[in-house]
């Protein structure tokens, strides 16, 4: 069942369920950050580190092999950039 | 035919969720609830019922564990007392609106400090709120057929709502009765397989206990509170079946000599059939005196309770609290008297009364005390704002 942005109480399932799976991305949490990481690419050496570590499954692997960050989805938690071993990924502020 | 043979009460419930075929029982001991969970524990170790032992590590665990158990398709069962149920009290709210239809018997004890293993309401009171159907047994008997209903009524396809079962520790849990046990051919039917719609499945992925944001938590409550308030029908309905298959009638709202009584006394639980020989006894000389019981406390039986307090003939309703509000008018059960009857001009006065709390027995005198207080009310006219306590040395 797609669900109702709003949906009316008598619409929604028993307990919330959700048996929609994966309709998390229709909800994008990227406005919640002030820092929003920036990668590098002349360092990077696509090991895929900020792909694991991300909380968020931000970042995407490109067909180059670069992992680049969604930031649809990216909440600029910054764990990214903490666990980047060829530091290569920045914190920067986010300009509306 | 079923038997009615001598038991031990605590390990008749066991033998009713056993009856029952649970799945899965997950379990904490504590005392008064102890053997419950022992005999359940024995029945799984010798191979006489088919289920899943969970020895979990706290309550917190146990009620966890019977959670997802039952979103999982599995019929599930716990039991607990007092600080047991205390400590589960965080997963106690979730198991109602993640709507899985736990089973859990509880073994009522007072609530610590100081520490007391004894009997009273405080440990089902501090949970009043968790959005669980709730139902008083007052003997061995009800709460072996009580506990296998409750089944039968949580796990109803428009229900599907956790159901706790009160019965007053030491006073019925540890007491030899005579209890008619099924077998298992007898109730065949009964008890129809449980089927969650929405079970925890690979092949078809949901997601339980999500996020609820501002925009849903709302909807979500009012959602959840329609479900209990419509269980009624199906606990109705259930009792019903119950009496015309095997004979035994359970009512929302029990009365007992109520039709002709000035004076009433309200109860829960095992005080009941106390309250009922002290009504024979003082009937002798004259007293018209009655008792009304609470059976289901959630949902609260708002229309039956009118109708066995307003019958034209009870001039004073005594409630008799076993646990307090502290702070509060002190009476959670005549609070709520209290209040269902507001509205209504030809009201009973209400007047409460505590007593038996922690263990402490209510003797006979007692009883008879808490009677003319109702009547001593009456003729002043006056209804007390706070419960008085019975039995205390002051």
């Amino acid at each position: 069942m797609k669900m109702k942005e709003k949906p009316k109480w008598y619409e929604l399932l028993p307990g919330a369920v959700i048996d929609e799976p994966g309709n998390s991305v229709f909800y994008k949490t990227g406005d919640w950050k002030t820092l929003k990481p920036v990668v590098d690419k002349t360092k990077c050496i696509k090991c895929g580190t900020c792909w694991i570590f991300c909380p968020e499954y931000a970042y995407e692997k490109d067909e180059y092999g670069y992992f680049n960050p969604n930031y649809d989805y990216c909440k600029g938690c910054g764990i990214c950039a903490v666990e980047c071993p060829a530091r290569c990924i920045k914190m920067e502020r986010e300009e509306d | 035919m079923a038997k009615r043979r001598g038991i031990e009460v605590s390990i008749a419930i066991a033998e009713a969720a056993a009856l029952a075929e649970v799945d899965v029982v997950s379990a904490y001991p504590i005392t008064p609830q102890t053997h419950i969970v022992e005999h359940l524990a024995e029945l799984v170790a010798n191979g006489e019922l088919n289920a899943e032992f969970i020895t979990v590590e706290s309550e917190h665990t146990a009620m966890s564990a019977a959670l997802g158990a039952s979103l999982a398709g599995a019929r599930a069962f716990t039991s607990t007392s007092s600080q047991g149920l205390a400590l589960m009290n965080e997963i106690v709210y979730i198991a109602s609106s993640m709507r899985a239809p736990v089973v859990m018997a509880l073994a009522n004890r007072s609530l610590s400090a100081p520490i007391s293993i004894w009997n009273d309401h405080s440990d089902v009171m501090n949970e009043r709120d968790t959005g669980w159907i709730s139902i008083f047994a007052n003997n061995g008997q009800e709460a072996y057929d009580l506990t296998f209903m409750a089944f039968k009524i949580g796990e109803h396809p428009d229900v599907l709502l956790p159901v706790m079962i009160n019965f007053d520790g030491f006073i019925l849990t540890h007491v030899v009765e005579p209890i008619y046990m099924f077998d298992k051919e007898e109730v065949e039917g009964f008890l129809p397989p449980y089927h969650h719609p929405y079970v925890l499945d690979p092949e078809r992925p949901v997601t339980h206990g999500p996020v609820g944001l501002p925009d849903i938590y709302t909807e979500a409550k009012k959602q959840q509170e329609e479900a209990i308030r419509n269980s009624r029908k199906v606990i109705d309905a259930v009792w019903k079946e119950f009496d015309e298959r095997f004979g035994r009638r359970y009512n929302a709202v029990e009365t007992y000599k109520a039709d002709d009584a000035e004076v009433v006394l309200v109860t829960q639980g095992s005080v009941t059939e106390a309250a009922q020989v002290v009504v024979d006894e003082m009937r002798k000389q004259g007293r018209k005196w009655g008792v009304v019981e609470i059976r289901l406390w959630r949902p609260f039986p708002f229309e039956d309770l009118k109708k066995a307090l307003c019958n034209g003939s009870i001039k004073c309703a005594v409630v008799l609290d076993r646990a307090i509000s502290f702070g509060g008018p002190l009476g959670i059960v005549m609070s709520e008297v209290r209040a269902a009857l507001y509205n209504l001009s030809d009201r009973p006065m209400v007047v409460g009364v505590t007593a038996g709390l922690g263990g402490r027995d209510i003797r006979f005198d007692e009883y008879v005390r808490m009677f003319e207080l109702g009547e001593e009310c009456l003729k002043e006219e006056k209804e007390p704002d706070r419960v008085i306590i019975v039995g205390l040395r002051e």
